[in-house]
């Protein structure tokens, strides 16, 4: 028999594989080098040499968007990655110990919660500078209680079962048991959580370039473009949609991939939509 | 006479329950009121009882999942709410658990025989793990190639033969079965239990059977305690309970097994 997949999970993979497959063909190609300027052919318009045209300052748009993707990817690989780890970790812990240990970790999730990331990042800018690095922390900051919230959730579930207490009966520490059979056992809940913040963490950093906290020029980024692109709305309106348009596509691509993934781990909750 | 194995004095235990009002005080679930048994090598003793009677919790005490409220737990002489964690974890080896659900029983993503011989890495022993979990297999009446499989590969029983080998393959001196055969079809339930009392006379295992259902307890067991409400309501060697119990509750939970007195 086979199963269909769900749409929102093959739209969702199409989307994140053109972004990704774009992110990953500028680390070897771009049409153009994406910061070299050429005055002199500004606000050119499409043709066969430059794809969708230039920017204000001569420079190619389908180079700059796909360093801008690039850029986008790596942000949003590395926050999630970094909060990720740290999230799993401590919601792991919460877990395995429970008691004061677990209320005050989720006590400090809420107080993450609390706190908007653009005031985080903004509060870092000004005390260390506003970099592309601490744009990176603070949305890896972001995603930490998200993180330990899930997995203590999943994880909690997972602690009662009989297979669990067969382990302790055997003599296993808590350590071990969150990392054999916890982990493994709620690997797809984090997977399906790890794909939603990246689109999260894609519209952050947009936001912090489109700030200016993020990248700083002359590095391409969706954000960066976007805001470059504001006070040229009436000349060039093709400058902002473009940028636009991608951070739509990603967002909603890894969205979409996200909710697939989350129907497929959860037969049940898609019988009920 | 043999040393007790284990021995339970007068083990209580009660669950706070959630606050239902300001101005009153939470009200207290009574799980085990002072109950004590003794069980020595090679013998079984059967806990009976409807849901809620207490019979788990028990079980969880024994096995150190859970304090007592008040009274000991004594294991070969060591009151083993009393020891460290690291002690308690060394000496877990001899005292193993089946439990109820053969299907929750085993970590789906883990092949069988990683499962069987969690117990062996517990204690670090590394060397000869493959052939002692293929010993235990074939104790349990399966085929060492087994280990490779993965739990869904097996029926109830199966399953439950698997979590019996999981549980001697230390060698315990001790088995805690909670409900083990509850779960599964009546000519299956036959054949684990025989495997039970099998096991018994090879390894001299002391067992500490839990069941609801008093025939399948009859089949098996030398001693029966009988709980209701968290007490324990009478106890004696099986011949007496079931042949002449003195409780009128006891005769109820014969009758609706279909045992007669």
């Amino acid at each position: 028999m086979t199963r269909r997949l769900p749409t929102n999970f093959v739209i969702g993979g199409v989307l994140v594989a053109l972004v990704v497959g774009t992110a990953a063909l500028s680390l070897v190609w771009t049409p153009h080098n994406s910061t070299q300027m050429a005055i002199s052919n500004k606000f050119a318009a499409p043709s066969s040499t430059y794809w969708l045209g230039t920017d204000q300052l001569g420079r190619d748009v389908v180079s700059q968007l796909m360093a801008g993707a690039r850029n986008s990817m790596s942000v949003a690989l590395i926050a999630v990655l970094m909060g990720g780890s740290i999230g799993v970790a401590l919601g792991l812990m919460a877990s395995a110990i429970g008691g004061w240990v677990e209320d005050g970790v989720m006590r400090l999730a809420d107080l993450g919660f609390a706190f908007p990331a653009l005031l985080f990042a903004i509060m870092l800018a000004a005390v260390f500078g506003p970099s592309l690095g601490n744009a990176v922390l603070a949305i890896a900051f972001i995603n930490i209680p998200v993180f330990a919230r899930v997995t203590r959730g999943a994880a909690n579930q997972i602690w009662t079962l009989d297979y669990v207490s067969a382990a302790r009966a055997a003599g296993m520490n808590r350590f071990a048991i969150s990392r054999d059979h916890i982990l493994p056992n709620i690997g797809a809940v984090i997977i399906v959580q790890a794909t939603i913040e990246f689109a999260v963490a894609i519209l952050a950093e947009a936001a912090l370039s489109y700030l200016g906290l993020g990248a700083q020029p002359p590095a391409a980024s969706w954000g960066r473009l976007l805001s470059e692109a504001q006070t040229l709305m009436y000349l060039a309106p093709q400058l902002a949609i473009y940028p636009g348009l991608c951070i739509v596509v990603a967002v909603l691509g890894f969205g979409l991939l996200g909710d697939g993934l989350r129907d497929m781990s959860e037969p049940r909750l898609r019988r009920e939509r | 006479m043999s040393a007790p194995l284990i021995e339970v004095r007068s083990v209580s235990r009660h669950y706070r329950l959630p606050r239902v009002s300001l101005l009153r005080a939470p009200a207290v679930l009574t799980a085990v009121e002072s109950t004590s048994f003794t069980i020595r090598a090679g013998e079984t003793l059967g806990i009976v009882g409807e849901s809620g009677s207490g019979k788990s919790t028990l079980a969880r005490m024994v096995m150190a999942f859970e304090k007592p409220d008040s009274g000991q737990v004594l294991f070969q002489g060591q009151d083993l709410h009393a020891l460290s964690a690291t002690e308690l974890r060394k000496l877990r080896q001899k005292f193993q658990m089946v439990f109820q659900d053969p299907f929750g029983s085993l970590d789906p993503r883990r092949k069988i025989g990683w499962s069987i011989a969690e117990p062996l890495r517990a204690i670090g022993v590394d060397a000869n793990t493959a052939r002692r979990t293929a010993e235990a297999l074939e104790q349990v009446g399966l085929h060492p190639r087994d280990a490779e499989k993965y739990p869904h590969e097996f029926s109830g029983g199966q399953r439950q033969r698997i979590a019996i080998a999981r549980a001697i393959v230390t060698r315990p001196a001790l088995l805690v079965a909670d409900e083990a055969v509850s779960a599964l079809d009546v000519s299956v339930q036959a054949q684990i239990l025989n495997l039970l009392m099998d096991l018994q006379d090879q390894l001299g295992l002391g067992i500490l059977f839990i069941s609801h259902d008093l025939a399948v307890v009859a089949a098996i067991c030398d001693h029966i305690l009988v709980m209701q409400h968290g007490k324990p309501l009478e106890s004696g060697p099986a011949a007496q309970v079931l042949h002449r119990p003195a409780h009128l509750y006891t005769q109820t939970l014969l009758k609706a097994a279909g045992v007669s007195p």
